[in-house]
Order: C-alpha cells, then structure tokens, then sequence
C-alpha cells in the first residue's frame, strides 16, 4: 500500500493513482465479457439471416427482428412477467416475517437460524426443483394427504389442482419459483432489518405507539431498501428463468421466454431473434425496475 | 412489545410455516437417496434401501461432472475474488473519480438476466471462433461472481476504521507489515464470505453455463440435460453429502462463535 497520510473526509484517503490501479484489473475484464458482448448481441439483434440453415449473419439495421420478438414471443414474455410477478409478491409476504423474526426474535440462535436459510444454496438449484416434482407428484405426499382429508374436492374449487393434478400446472411452476428464489429475498430484508436502531422501536412504544403504527411509521420504512433490493433479486432472475418451467410446468406454462432464448439460440440457430428477444426482455425489466424504483421513492417521501 | 401475544404468536407460525417450506425439499431429497425407484426416475417412493450409499460413487458420468463443477468453482471464484476484492477496496478506502460510473458497471451484471448474459456471450465466443468448453465456462462463471464479489466486499467494508492503518504507522510499522497485521486482518471475513457465496452460485449454475458449455458438462448441466431421461438415486445421494458438509460447517462455525462469546464473558 502507498502511504499517504492526509486526513481526509468519511477516513477516505487520497490514493493518487493506487486506487484507479485497483480497479484496472476488473474493468477490463469487465468491459471485454460484460460491455463487449452485449454490444456484440446488439448488433445481431439488428442483423438477418440469410440462410435459414446456417448460424451466419448480416448486420444491417434490420429493427424487424424486434417487432417480431413482441408479435411472435408475446405471450411468452407476458407469461414469463406475470409468474415472476407472482413469485416475487409470494416470496416478499414469506420472506418478511421470515427475515423478521431472525432479526428481532432469534437472540442467540441468530445465526443458526441465518445459517438454516442459506442452506437451499448449498443444495443443487436443479434437484430442489426435482424435489418438488416428486413432493408434488400424483401419488406424492401433498396429494394423498390432502386426499386422505378429503380435501380433493376444496383444492379443486380453488383451482389448486388441475384435473387433480398438481404438478405440470401454472401454480406448481410458480411454487418452484418462489422456492429456489425465496433466500434472494430473505437476505437483503434481513440485513435491512438488522441495521434498525431498537431503540427507535422502544421508543414509538414509550411514546404509546402500538405495534402496528410503529411497524408502518418506523420498521417497514427503514426496511424498504432490503425489500426493494430483494425485489430485483429474485425478480430479475426469474423472469428469465426456466427450469422451474420446464421441471415443474406443462407445456403452455413451458413456454416462458427464457425458454424461447434458448430455443432460438441452441435448437434454431436464429442468432438475430434471439438477439432481439434478449433485449425486449432487458428493455422491459429496466422500465418495471424504473417505475417500481420511483414508486418507492415516493413512498418514501409521503 | 411483550402485550401483544396474539402478533407474536401469529408471527412464530409464519416462521415455523416459512422454515418448513424451505426445508421440506432438502428433507424429501435426503430420504430420496434411500429410495429404490422402480425405473429410471428417482422421483417416486417405492421402497427403503441402502444401496444407494453403498454405491454413491457409482454413476461416474455424475461424478466425473461433479469433479469438473468443483474445478471451474474453485478458479472461477479465486480470480473473481481477486479482481472484486481490489475493486471493492479501492472504492470504498480511496476517494476516487468515476464512483457512480464504477458502481454502475458492477450492478449491470447483476440485474441482467442470466439468459441474456448467456447468450452474449455465446455471441462474443461464436464470433470470436473460440471453441466452447473449459476455460469459457469459467470466464462466464468469473463474470457473474466479480460483481457479486465486488459488491458483498464493498458492503462489508463500509464503516470499517482505517485510521487503526494510521495508528499502527504512527508506531512504526513499515507499510507491508501494516497491510499484513491490521489491513488484511480486517478485510478477510467480508472477502471470504464473498468467496463462499460465489463458490455456491458457481457450482449451481445452469442457465449461463448451457451457453458457453460447448460439450463439456458441469454437475447442473449432467443433472438437468438427462433429467428427461433418467434421474438415478446416486444424484440425490451426492447432493446429499453437498448439504452435509455445509450443515457441519454451519453448526461448527457457530459453536466455534458461541464458545469464543463465552470465553469473552467468562
């Protein structure tokens, strides 16, 4: 380290060029892996292809590639969109509670219990979705219980099961998303609110704030920035993903846009649509992120 | 917060409820390796066995995929550890030009979807003529763990006390000694936490992988490519072993926590 003793702001110091050194390695390796190829994907994405048969392509400004990609992959992105949503909406309501009674309730078993949570990321994302093929399989545990109470009839009328089925149906595809996403969202909710002051706490209740109002005026705000992270975190990803599709779903809830990428990228060889499918997909996150990012700010000032 | 027992009762279940959903999964998967499927499919109880665990290590192709997972793990997360570590550092202990800039490159891989992380750089690789296999996948693998690195680290830093690099100059410590002694000590329960993190990312990823794979296959890849054709019990017996060795490690490390916390008391 080179050694520069001014005091400087926040104990920040002043590292001449040291600093820009460190961060060398990085960009660059960033810039030619990340910046590069998306760039790359761009122009393809404006590209033809002349032979049907062969991977080649020509770059020619060709923006038909993306109005294809919302007339011919439409309903897989708003599919996709709308599994995501839910997952994500089901995973916030699950990890809260979750990540708040680890913050706030766990005393010394704090870590334990974070250590417990993390556990799903040292098992394989793909046999936890297997596991819940067999879970929810037709003579799996889910189903005979709920048989042996006689329940088949209420799961039914609430659209649950499908013909009594269980697994291969929307919701068994939205159950796995919202499972192997679950701890994307706990962990920022968490670190959020672990940050909180208790004392800020004790203080609305000296104040004779009940719970309630203090969870909506002192916690829920100082937690937003977890939950607002968690968001992104597990819905970025899952609108992407397809796994949870194709191990858990049938095959209309299959046709998710990931799904679609990959198809046209490994199976077709149609390097320009999957191009253009790939940046309506990022497009149309990057608007979601934006708008949800202003809504919460604005929450936040009101 | 002691008069509302109904909120805290309600809340004890949710967590009892939410602690179930996320292990039901990884219980079903540890009974699964004592299962004896009929067929190829070990999805299905049909009866207790033991030799599933008698001859883990029978499915070589799994094993053979496994080895090469672990391999591209353990390089891809070294150089992204090496290379985030340096960026998070230099960020958060200098004051620097480009700040938003740098921050900004760092999340963009994270809030890309891995599809299209994929299939750019199946694109940059296909230009380029690189043949597909080995050191592709842990360039990929490298690219998604370096911001995820360089992010965890860089929070993890925030708040620490640098001025303790000054005392120990003050003292007459020469700078490499300082590094060594008060610097590094500082920074390597962030920088380790990172690298744990990206190794299991590393290890589970799929979706990225298929595109950069060529034919080489990673435990993920062996797992899901046959997993319309046969999924054998010894799959569930090696990821059980995986989850093993993290419970023993989680529950070590917090021992290991609670005795030094005793110790401090005591």
């Amino acid at each position: 380290m080179a050694r520069d003793d001014t005091a400087s702001d926040a104990g920040r110091r002043d590292g001449r060029n040291l600093p820009y050194l460190l961060v060398l390695p990085g960009i660059a390796f960033l810039f030619v892996f990340f910046v590069v190829p998306l760039i790359t994907l761009f122009k393809i994405s404006l590209s033809n292809k002349p032979d049907r048969l062969r991977p080649e392509y020509d770059f020619t400004w060709d923006w038909g590639n993306f109005s294809a990609a919302f007339t011919d992959f439409g309903s897989q992105l708003v599919r996709a969109f709308v599994y995501a949503a839910i997952a994500t909406v089901l995973c916030a309501l699950i990890a809260y509670p979750l990540a708040y009674f680890i913050a706030f309730k766990a005393g010394r078993y704090r870590n334990v219990l974070l250590g417990l949570v993390m556990l799903p990321f040292f098992t394989s994302f793909l046999l936890r979705t297997i596991a819940w093929q067999s879970l929810l399989a037709d003579a799996g545990p889910v189903l005979s219980t709920a048989r042996s109470l006689k329940l088949g009839g209420l799961l039914e009328a609430l659209q649950i099961t499908q013909d009594g089925r269980l697994i291969n149906t929307q919701l068994a595809v939205i159950g796995g998303l919202t499972y192997n996403f679950l701890p994307f969202m706990l962990l920022p909710i968490y670190v959020s609110l672990e940050k909180i002051d208790v004392r800020l706490v004790d203080a609305a209740a000296d104040l004779y704030s009940p719970f309630g109002r203090t969870f909506q005026r002192v916690v829920l705000p100082l937690s937003m920035p977890g939950v607002f992270a968690g968001t992104l975190l597990t819905f970025i990803p899952a609108t992407g993903d397809f796994i949870n599709a194709e191990l858990l779903g049938n095959p209309t809830s299959r046709k998710v846009i990931g799904n679609a990428v990959r198809t046209q990228f490994l199976n077709q060889n149609d390097y320009p649509a999957a191009a253009a499918i790939s940046f309506v997909l990022m497009g149309l996150i990057t608007a979601l992120v934006v708008v949800y990012a202003k809504f919460l700010g604005t929450e936040d000032l009101a | 917060m002691t008069r509302r027992p109904l909120a805290t009762w309600l809340l004890y279940a949710v967590t009892f409820l939410g602690f179930a959903y996320l292990f039901v999964p990884l219980i079903t998967i540890a009974v699964f390796t004592f299962n004896k499927p009929k067929g190829r499919f070990n999805t299905a109880w049909q009866s207790f066995t033991f030799d599933n665990w008698r001859h883990a290590f029978q499915q070589s192709d799994y094993l053979t995929a496994f080895g090469k997972s672990i391999q591209v793990a353990l390089i891809a997360c070294v150089i992204a550890t090496f290379l985030g570590g340096l960026m998070a550092l230099a960020i958060s202990r200098y004051k620097m030009k480009g700040g938003p800039a740098l921050d900004l490159l760092l999340i963009l891989p994270l809030t890309t979807p891995e599809i299209v992380m994929g299939a750019s750089l199946f694109t940059l690789f296909f230009n380029q003529s690189v043949r597909r296999g080995f050191w592709t996948i842990v360039i990929a693998h490298t690219l998604f763990c370096v911001s995820f690195v360089a992010l965890t680290v860089k929070a993890r830093l925030r708040g620490l006390d640098w001025s303790l690099e000054d005392a120990a100059a003050d003292l007459g410590s020469p700078p490499l000694r300082t590094f060594r002694k008060i610097t590094f000590p500082m920074i390597v329960p962030g920088i380790s936490a990172a690298f744990m993190l990206s190794l299991a990312l590393s290890i589970d990823d799929y979706i990225i992988t298929s595109f950069v794979a060529g034919n080489v296959s990673t435990f993920p890849r062996e797992v899901f490519d046959s997993s319309k054709i046969t999924i054998p019990p010894q799959v569930h017996v090696i990821a059980t072993l995986i989850m093993l060795i993290a419970v023993v490690t989680i529950v070590a490390s917090t021992l290991a926590g609670l005795r030094r916390e005793s110790r401090l008391k005591g």
